[in-house]
């Protein structure tokens, strides 16, 4: 049998000098390379960045409403802080984060390919990030922006201060990056599987990317015409946004709803598509319903375009309308649902692995129930009214965002770190600090919850005196939450210098980039792989260097 | 070149490429719908809010440069795909004048929409003029729309003349990787003609006989 | 000329014919159907474009399954955001007719 990539139990070691980190030193090397890996690379090195400025602004955030008044922070201050939270987070680093990084990475060496169809393709994505990303640079030294993330017009082209048109530039620019890599993953997809994966062999991971892939393709382009139908009305008054002249204000939100709500699909499905590699690889079972999880990317995919007017209830959208996208919004809970239960009914009499990638997945298991059934109360036009614009809205989608996406970044990292370094982790810190972040972002976000059913509005930094202490918790959670992120950037960086050789499996998990040396060479594969066996195919492989075995 | 090399080994024949490029294009002119999709949205809801006053702000629209602007896409979209039918048929010369051709109908859309801003200009209905015209403000707006519009719409003409004389001077060298070239090159021009064929009634038909 | 040039020279005297029909439907007094015939009209052209200079008849299920997509998705925005427009004020007028 030639299927070389399947036998597990053979151990492909580096051959000194071909893995793809010592292809090239310099820095020309890395900055001109079209090797997905060094790509995937450059963009957690820029994602890491934005990330860290985001997380300056939420701290800012979260310190000055510890008192009521609000006395760190000017209203205007208070305003930009959020907004640059808000922009930064969302499409500098939530939005590219599993996809460019931990995506680019795996999925050619998952289906077996050299690298993604059109490699320089996708070293362009890059650059344009980085120029939209120094247009948001600009924009934070420039003083920020006072709109929110969401641009609301008339505030947007009427009455906001500080740098608009050049924060609507980076995101219209960031777009592009986004389109081209969805592009090419597309077609690597449908081109550049190995002999013998077939659709029904792919890791559900590359389904999910496809998913979002379909979403990257057809959502942004709507994104990218109405920032430009924005940054015009504010320069020239176009007027389609501005009621004075028949425009219609709420036309922008439908048209950017119909962007951002599938966007925050953008922001889950890839982590859905790490936790089902997480959750079988540490269960050591094949995948419980693999057709329903794959299928329940695409039909989250599809769905989550038919939503969009629940961000709209008490805008004065036609309530007729209101209902019908309440109906819809509702239904997209049941593929999402399926998963959970799937994922659920994969560990159940699995052989368990308490490692911190299982960790950081049931972490993104329970935060995500918590956040989609309170989406589904969201959802609920009759509810909605009551809670809309508080912090209720504002806990519930930080659940989805960040305990589900970055709680699932965080795992695939620490699930794919010996395979992209080649280096293990310290595991006692991993599972530490998987558990803190458990904790602290409940502490942060869940007296939210109750802020948000008691009345608090978003995006006010003064409030009534009773709000304090459910305010504090929040903000101490928020500490714990920190050193929950910094905890990871020292132990894994350090695990670069002196952390031990990975293993090619040290998982035992299925998947073809086990098959490769760790980190993988140059061109992925020593020879070209060949499928014969189905996904999750468990019992064949074993694990090697399980820590508690 | 090394990246050629590379591209070679990771599809295993060139058939593969083809089929991964022109399976890229066409991905990239779904999401150009959607680009377009949201102008047309834009375009439906101003309707929809106000029915009367877009016919009647539709009707000081330039029919007749619309009209020719229309004639003039479709005629240059029959030579760019007659080009790739001669492109793969063997007779390179020919393809080359169909898509020369084309470039100068391409240029020919472009001056008469010139022409058409020109006198616009004249009569004070540019964005912002000093010496605005309108009788309504929903005219106004139409009119601020339209610029928007045709003006996306241009840019994407201009982009799509540069790639068919890029293709039109390879044209002459029949090899399997420049015939999918111009076969993605004409793609592209062939959708920025299907915008045009829908802004038509959304921008000049709409007044028409008002 | 082969076959397939003429065909492509069919399609495009018809394009041309179709747009002569609707600039001239256009002039005539038929109201709320004016915007109806005109749109159909695009339709019928940019299928035409599709299909014969796009080389669907041609393309494999992949290739016309992306394009469809694309319009598929076009007509979900353009439905749901038409049902905010079309229904707003359908409840109040039915509360006070």
């Amino acid at each position: 049998m030639t299927a070389a990539a399947v036998d597990t139990e053979r151990e492909p070691e580096e051959i000194e000098g071909t893995s793809y980190l010592r292809a090239g030193y310099s820095l020309r090397s890395w900055l001109l390379t079209t090797d997905h890996k060094r790509i995937a690379i450059l963009y957690l090195l820029s994602i890491t960045f934005f990330f860290a400025i985001a997380a300056v602004a939420a701290a800012l955030i979260r310190l000055d409403l510890i008192t009521p008044e609000g006395d760190l922070l000017s209203n205007e201050g208070y305003n930009r802080a959020f907004s640059i939270h808000g922009i930064m987070m969302v499409w500098f680093f939530l939005i590219p984060s599993i996809p460019n990084t931990i995506g680019n990475f795996m999925i050619p060496l998952m289906i077996g390919a050299r690298d993604l169809a059109f490699p320089r393709l996708n070293l362009l994505s890059w650059y344009i990030f980085i120029v939209a990303g120094i247009f948001a640079l600009f924009v934070v030294v420039a003083g920020g922006v006072d709109t929110g993330w969401t641009f609301y017009t008339p505030l947007t082209t009427m009455y906001a201060n500080g740098a608009v048109v050049a924060t609507v530039l980076a995101v219209f620019i960031s777009g592009f990056s986004t389109i081209l890599t969805g592009l090419n993953f597309i077609v690597t997809i449908h081109k550049l599987r190995a002999p013998g994966m077939t659709w029904s062999r792919l890791p559900l991971f590359v389904w999910s990317h496809y998913a979002v892939s379909i979403i990257f393709v057809l959502a942004t382009p709507v994104l990218a015409i109405t920032l430009l139908l924005v940054a015009a009305e504010r320069v020239f008054g176009i007027g389609v946004f501005d009621p004075s002249l028949g425009g219609d204000p709420l036309l922008f939100q439908h048209l950017f709803w119909f962007y951002s709500h599938p966007a925050v699909y953008i922001m889950v499905l890839p982590a859905m598509g790490v936790v089902s590699e997480l959750i079988t690889a540490g269960a050591h079972k094949k995948i419980f319903g693999y057709w329903f999880v794959a299928y329940a990317s695409i039909a989250i995919a599809v769905i989550g375009f038919l939503v969009w007017g629940h961000h709209m209830f008490v805008s004065g959208q036609s309530v007729l309308a209101s209902t019908a996208f309440s109906f819809l919004s509702i239904a997209v809970a049941v593929p999402s649902a399926i998963k959970v239960y799937n994922w659920t009914a994969t560990l159940y009499k699995g052989d368990v692995a308490l490692d911190a990638p299982l960790l950081y997945a049931m972490g993104f298991i329970g935060l995500f129930v918590a956040g989609g059934l309170t989406g589904l109360m969201l959802a609920m036009l009759a509810i909605d009214v009551h809670v809309h614009d508080t912090y209720f809205v504002v806990a519930h989608f930080h659940y989805i965002m960040v305990g589900g996406s970055v709680t699932a970044f965080f795992g695939a990292l620490h699930y794919w770190w010996p395979k992209i370094t080649g280096r293990l982790y310290n595991e006692v810190l991993g599972r530490i600090s998987a558990l803190l972040m458990i904790v602290g972002f409940n502490l942060t976000f869940f007296p939210q919850f109750m802020l948000g059913y008691e009345g608090m509005p978003r995006r006010y930094h003064v409030y009534p005196q009773e709000f304090q202490v459910l305010q504090v918790f929040s903000s101490a959670g928020a500490g714990m939450l920190a050193v929950a992120y910094l905890m990871p950037l020292t132990y894994l960086l350090w695990s670069l210098r002196s952390g031990a050789r990975a293993p090619a499996n040290p998982w035992g998990a299925t998947g073809l980039e086990w098959t490769t040396s760790s980190p993988p060479p140059k061109h992925n594969f020593t020879e070209q792989p060949v499928v014969v066996r189905g996904p999750y195919d468990y019992p064949l492989a074993h694990p090697r260097s399980r820590q508690d075995a | 070149m090394p990246e050629q090399s590379r591209a070679e080994i990771q599809f295993h024949h060139i058939g593969r490429q083809r089929e991964a490029e022109r399976l890229g294009m066409l991905v990239f002119l779904a999401s150009e719908i959607m680009l377009f999709g949201g102008v047309f949205l834009a375009a439906l809801a101003l309707r929809m809010l106000h029915p009367q006053e877009y016919v009647a702000a539709a009707s000081h629209m330039k029919l007749w440069h619309g009209t020719a602007n229309t004639a003039i896409l479709l005629t240059s979209s029959l030579l760019v795909a007659l080009a790739v039918e001669w492109t793969r048929g063997g007779r390179p010369k020919w393809a080359a004048r169909c898509l020369w051709a084309a470039v100068a109908l391409g240029l020919t859309f472009l001056g008469v929409k010139a022409h058409e801003y020109y006198l616009d200009y004249r009569e004070g209905k540019l964005p912002g003029a000093a010496n605005a015209n309108f009788s309504t403000p929903f005219e106004q707006l139409f009119s601020n729309f339209y610029f928007s519009v045709t003006g996306l719409h241009a840019l994407h003409v201009t982009a799509g003349i540069i790639l068919l004389a890029l293709a039109a001077l390879r044209g002459e060298a029949r090899h399997d990787r420049h015939a999918v070239f111009i076969g993605n090159v004409a793609l592209y021009w062939h959708l920025v003609d299907v915008f045009w064929i829908f802004l038509y009634p959304t921008i000049y038909l709409a007044g028409a006989g008002e | 000329m082969s076959a397939n040039v003429k065909r492509l020279v069919a399609a495009g005297l018809m394009l041309q014919i179709l747009l002569g029909l609707t600039l001239l439907v256009a002039f005539l007094p038929l109201g709320s159907l004016k915007p109806w015939i005109g749109y159909g009209i695009a339709s019928a052209k940019a299928a035409l474009v599709l299909w014969f200079f796009m080389e669907m008849r041609e393309e494999g299920g992949l290739v016309r399954l992306a394009t469809v997509a694309a319009f598929a998705w076009l007509a979900i925005m353009l439905t749901l955001g038409a049902a905010d427009y079309l229904s707003r004020g359908w409840v109040a007028a039915y509360l006070n007719p």
